[in-house]
């Protein structure tokens, strides 16, 4: 039987890992992916959670929030594609039209 | 029928209210139709409320009813309330009645105009602002009446705004009557802060029985006194009603002959529980009234256009109501207000008539020999002089010799000196006017002579109404003279309107009678000698005295005093301020704090680098920073 606080530290290492990727890497698809790992951590410390107090209500959200990631990870991936095509590029330091 | 009282207002300002919204979609017929049938609804209601009131006891307080709540706060409210008393039923019958007959006459008149439907709402809005005036039942409500009318007043006298004199003549009666208006709430807040309640009942009860001050009463009674100069067009704020003859003639007629300008007086005689408790404000309203139908009169000597005669006229006349009013004698003051409304505005529409026939022509230089051409008009319009002057056995000779009667018996012998001069003035502008329009050559112009023709039907015939009126008015209200019972006026008013009654002999009273028909008659004989058997003694009279004649031909120049005192300084000084005051420290506030705000923008644009990944480091840190705050 593995504690709890394994799956904890895990979804915490996972998350920071997650951050450190987004904010080192330079190009729209691998901070993608990397907010992706983000959302998993949380979604394996539902589940931590959910195991350890021995409620149902953690696994439904998870559930759920699979199904809204897939969701958003077809409207961001068609962003990604369609900003390529507009610019030829998808690094991030090159799209900064919004600055004031 | 009677309960029905408090619609009479009510109709006419309806009908105003459709004639704003749909006027121009309707056609000119139903316009008029509905105009004049909507005052002739109220005429009848009133005359149902009016012969309600004659049958019940003579100390029937009238009839009244609340329409709703307004005015509520604290110990302090004022409803909507309509009162018909003694008093209002006198008053509403002649805005009904003459206001009835000047609709008529208005259908023929502004036939030609382009914006029929226009005058119509704006005389159906008058009819219904000083109906309120009239039957309201307290002074703040009266004084929504009181502004309503200033406003229509502005309106017409302004109706033909493309003309620039008409539209300054709008707004100079406006702004002079603010001034008088500033006094009139003044005095109002007083008698709020005193009294305690605005009713007309309370206030005359406190006043008279001494719960207020005498100091009070004396300067409240002052204040109002100087909002009713401005209305009514006394002395000092009377440069406003000359000007305002640039509106059409039938308005002229209805709001500043017969109604509108006497609100003054009526309000006076509203409030007659309190003049009546302070001497030294009566004396003021006595004097005042005096200097005014003097002055004015002087003024009318030497006027050409025929409407600005007849508009000095008024201003004199109703300076003779205030004298009556001054003396106590509100009866007889309400009386004067009473013929005058109809040998006035029989006056000012015959004048139109003679306008209208002259394609016009306003100027008497300009005029004579309309006798044989108008064979209505002239009649009817030498009944109104006679009646004006004071000729025996017609109505204005009645009501004049009641206030000065009320006034010798008072013991105010200059009054009533002053008041027999300014009637031989009276009678000798009014026949001077007559000599000038309808004898003499015919001096018009090709232009206006070319097709000189009696007015319509409907004109003619409320000119024949009002002359019969003129004839016959004067016989409800006989001299003591005639016997006890026969001023059934005075005694119908005792109902609202206490008056002090002096008794004089038979002998005595018969003198004065003598002495106002000689006074009438001197006056019509100077103007038949010197405007018909020696015309050219006018112009001889002055070149002799040319100083004289110039300063009445330029009415004492008090418009231009007015002018240099006043209204000059005022803008001046309303210039400097925006010079110095709106452009500089307030349009540099304004300015100044779009700069500041402009230049914070600025500052922060360093904050938006466009760089997703800086916006998401933000983000970071402000979650770590809530998640700290959970935490701790």
């Amino acid at each position: 039987m593995i504690p709890a606080a394994a799956f904890f530290i895990l979804a915490a290492v996972l998350f920071v890992l997650g951050v450190l990727a987004f904010f080192v890497k330079k190009d729209l698809l691998t901070q993608f992916m990397a907010v992706e790992v983000m959302l998993n951590a949380g979604n394996l410390a539902f589940l931590a959670l959910a195991k350890s107090l021995g409620k149902a209500e953690g696994q439904v959200i998870v559930l759920f929030v699979i199904t809204v990631a897939a969701a958003e990870a077809v409207i961001g991936l068609a962003i990604i594609v369609l900003v390529f095509r507009q610019r030829k590029t998808i690094q991030t330091d090159e799209l900064k039209d919004l600055k004031g | 029928m009677a309960e029905l009282f408090w619609l009479i207002p009510l109709i006419p300002g309806g009908s105003s209210l459709l004639l704003v919204l749909f006027g121009t979609k309707l056609s000119r017929r139903w316009v008029a139709w509905q105009a004049c049938s909507a005052v002739l609804l109220s005429f009848i209601l009133s005359l149902a409320a009016f012969i309600h009131l004659a049958r019940a006891p003579h100390t029937s307080p009238g009839l009244s009813k609340t329409l709703l709540p307004w005015i509520s706060s604290g110990a302090f409210s004022s409803p909507v309330a309509f009162t018909f008393d003694h008093l209002a039923a006198v008053m509403a019958l002649v805005v009904t009645g003459v206001g009835l007959l000047i609709h008529v006459f208005s259908t023929a008149y502004m036939a030609e105009d382009r914006s029929y439907a226009r005058y119509f709402a704006h005389l159906n809005l008058f009819t219904f602002f000083m109906l309120v005036l009239v039957m309201a039942s307290d002074l703040v409500l009266m004084f929504v009446g009181w502004e309503g009318v200033g406003l229509c007043s502005y309106l017409l006298i302004g109706f033909w705004f493309e003309r620039p004199a008409a539209a300054k003549a709008g707004m100079k009666a406006f702004v002079v009557n603010r001034v008088g208006d500033a006094a009139f709430i003044i005095g109002i807040l007083f008698l709020l802060a005193n009294v305690g309640g605005s009713g007309f009942a309370a206030i005359n009860q406190a006043a008279a029985t001494g719960l207020l001050p005498a100091g009070l009463v004396t300067l409240v009674a002052i204040l109002l006194f100087v909002g009713a100069t401005g209305k009514s067009a006394q002395i000092p704020l009377y440069v406003w009603l000359p000007d305002a003859m640039e509106g059409p003639t039938p308005v002229s007629a209805l709001i500043h002959a017969a109604t509108m300008v006497t609100a003054g007086v009526y309000m006076v005689c509203r409030l007659s529980g309190l003049y009546a408790a302070s001497i030294p404000a009566s004396t003021v309203v006595a004097w005042i009234g005096a200097t005014t139908a003097i002055f004015a009169a002087t003024m009318a000597l030497v006027q050409n256009d025929i409407k600005k005669v007849l508009a000095y006229s008024t201003i004199s006349q109703i300076g003779y109501m205030f004298i009556g009013c001054g003396v106590g004698a509100y009866a007889a003051g309400m009386f004067h207000l009473v013929t005058h409304a109809f040998f006035k505005s029989l006056l000012f529409l015959a004048a139109g008539s003679v306008i209208h026939a002259l394609a016009g022509e306003q100027d008497m230089r300009r005029m004579g020999g309309l006798k044989k051409h108008l064979p209505v008009t002239f009649p009817v319009f030498l009944i109104g002089a006679l009646a004006i002057s004071g000729v025996p056995f017609l109505s204005g000779f009645f009501s004049k010799d009641a206030i000065l009667t009320s006034a010798f018996a008072g013991g105010h012998y200059v009054l009533y000196g002053l008041g027999l001069l300014g009637a031989i003035m009276t009678a000798f502008y009014m026949f001077r006017l007559v000599y000038l329009t309808f004898y003499g050559e015919e001096r018009m112009t090709t232009k206006a002579g070319h097709h000189i023709h009696e007015s319509p039907r409907a004109m003619t015939i409320p000119l024949v109404f009002l002359a019969a009126f003129s004839i016959l008015a004067g016989y409800v209200g006989l001299p003591v003279f005639f016997g006890g019972k026969a001023d059934l006026f005075g005694r119908f008013m005792e109902g609202s309107v206490k008056t002090v009654t002096h008794h004089l002999a038979v002998s005595t009273e018969g003198l004065l009678v003598v002495l106002a028909t000689a006074a009438s008659l001197l006056g019509i004989a100077l103007a038949f000698v010197f405007y018909r058997r020696t015309p050219a003694l006018p112009s001889r009279l002055a070149s002799r005295f040319p100083g004289v004649y110039r300063l009445l031909v330029g009415k004492y120049y008090i418009d231009e005093v007015y002018d240099a005192a006043l209204v000059r300084p005022l803008i001046r000084g309303a210039e400097t301020v925006y010079e110095h005051f709106d452009l500089k420290v307030i349009d540099g506030a304004l300015n100044g704090s779009a700069a500041a705000a402009g230049f914070a923008g600025k500052g922060l644009n360093i904050l938006q680098s466009g760089l997703v990944r800086d916006y998401a480091l933000a983000f970071l840190i402000g979650a770590i920073i809530f998640l700290g705050f959970l935490l701790l």
